[in-house]
């Protein structure tokens, strides 16, 4: 056979028992053990995240129509193409951690630390691409208002059909208004920053330009989601009650208020283990220099690590499918 | 010791490697198809797929199967699973294939019940 065996096995492998269970090292079972636990919290995240979707079936956001973003292509609609670089990145960042658990098998120091080394960067680009499109989905592009019943009105130009964001239509009034510090009142009254717009400015604006129509959460059977006439969104307009711009964890532009949620839980739960398996690689990539498991004789630490970064990538195949595909 | 051989085969041996390092890279761009062909349906969504079967859209049931289908690589080839004991395969497999589609049962059962409780009429659609 083409891989060849490290040679300590038989007295050391064996578990305190004296034997070995499934024929496995201990470490390496105790590690199946953790990822089968941690792929059920995982699980039971994208669980719940399915339940808040089917019970909003017919007004949850088109995950389309927020990830539109990718790097140096300002303003084109460029839907899920950065999310696939993201996946790709991590596939290969898990072949070249598959490549130096191989390496390790043949016992070839210089090449277990080149891969260990290509897998950390991968892991970075990653950590780094979800940090840009959180900033982005945080900033957000368009903006929108909220009703008094929490639901988006998003505004569309009904000749051309694209979005169209605040700041094009919003007529700026002289406004008194200005966000309320801690510094200038009672020490624990406080408020969150303030919307570019008040909501008179954007009613205002809105009714000044005959173009614009508003789009709202509800989905029609084809899947898009309905937009109202010209006429019924002079009407509706008028139950705005608060400008929201770009998201955080209380409301968001896209739409549902959960969805923000679901994004910021689920995605940053996957970036924080994502994060620690980059810090792990790390220290492993510096004992495998120093020679440590040249010196134990067989590099099996590097095929624990690898498991937890495969899994890692598993869990995104997933997050990916269910978050910006389904 | 564990993996002191690999088994050298994917898809039911139609293909043989022979080495360990060539499989990773098979598997590698038999990964990146399957993702490039749900990205590619993804952002075209053709008409004839958006079809309901089985109270989901047809795209949907696609995504999804593909999704396991590249779970089942990552674990097998990548994780090393093909070269476990049976009994270690099961012990993982079954017990999650058991647990999540329990979970996934009852959540999605009964976040459609409240779909249906609310859309018929109990509380209406709130501008």
């Amino acid at each position: 056979m083409s891989s060849t065996i490290s040679t300590t096995i038989e007295e050391e492998d064996l578990w305190d028992g004296g034997k070995r269970p499934f024929k496995a090292g201990y470490g390496k079972l105790m590690m199946w053990f953790f990822i089968v636990s941690d792929a059920l919290t995982f699980s039971g995240f994208l669980v719940a995240y399915g339940f808040s979707r089917f019970k909003n079936i017919d007004s949850w956001p088109i995950a389309d129509e927020v990830f539109t973003h990718f790097p140096f292509l300002h303003g084109i609609d460029a839907p899920m193409y950065y999310v696939a670089l993201m996946t790709f990145i991590l596939i290969f960042s898990s072949v070249t951690m598959v490549l130096a658990v191989d390496a390790g098998h043949h016992m070839q120091k210089e090449k277990v630390a080149f891969y260990m080394l290509l897998t950390i960067i991968g892991g970075a680009i990653f950590v780094g691409s979800q940090a840009w499109e959180w900033s982005n989905f945080i900033r957000g592009e368009y903006g929108a208002v909220e009703t008094t019943g929490g639901q988006i009105f998003q505004f569309v130009n009904e000749k051309t059909d694209k979005r169209v964001a605040l700041k094009d239509f919003a007529i700026s009034g002289p406004s008194d208004r200005f966000q309320h510090q801690i510094n200038d009142g009672v020490w624990y009254s406080y408020e969150a920053t303030l919307p570019s717009y008040t909501v008179q400015e954007v009613i205002s604006g809105f009714n000044s330009n005959p173009n614009l129509i508003i789009k709202t959460e509800k989905i029609d059977e084809k899947g898009h989601k309905i937009k109202l006439s010209r006429e019924e969104s002079l009407q509706k307009i008028t139950q705005a009650k608060n400008v929201v711009e770009g998201a955080n964890l209380v409301r968001n532009e896209y739409g549902n208020r959960l969805f923000a949620d679901f994004f910021f839980f689920i995605t940053g739960f996957h970036g924080f283990h994502v994060f620690s398996g980059v810090i792990i690689n790390i220290i492993i990539f510096f004992n495998v220099l120093i020679g440590t498991y040249e010196r134990r004789g067989h590099y099996q630490m590097i095929e624990k690590v690898g498991l937890y970064w495969h899994f890692v990538d598993l869990v995104w195949v997933f997050v990916f499918t269910f978050f910006y595909l389904v | 010791m564990e993996n002191s051989t690999h088994k050298l085969e994917i898809f039911r041996g139609l293909l043989k490697f022979k080495s360990n390092e060539q499989k990773i890279w098979a598997v590698l761009l038999f990964l990146s198809i399957v993702t490039t062909i749900e990205v590619a349906l993804g952002i075209s969504k053709p008409e004839i797929l958006m079809n309901t079967f089985l109270s989901a859209k047809i795209i949907n049931w696609i995504f999804i199967i593909l999704t396991l289908v590249k779970a089942y690589y990552i674990a097998w080839d990548f994780m090393h699973l093909r070269d476990e004991k049976s009994g270690l395969q099961a012990s993982i497999v079954i017990t999650l294939l058991f647990l999540i589609a329990y979970l996934v049962f009852i959540l999605l059962v009964e976040g459609n019940y409240i779909y249906d409780v609310i859309y018929e009429g109990f509380v209406s659609w709130n501008f």
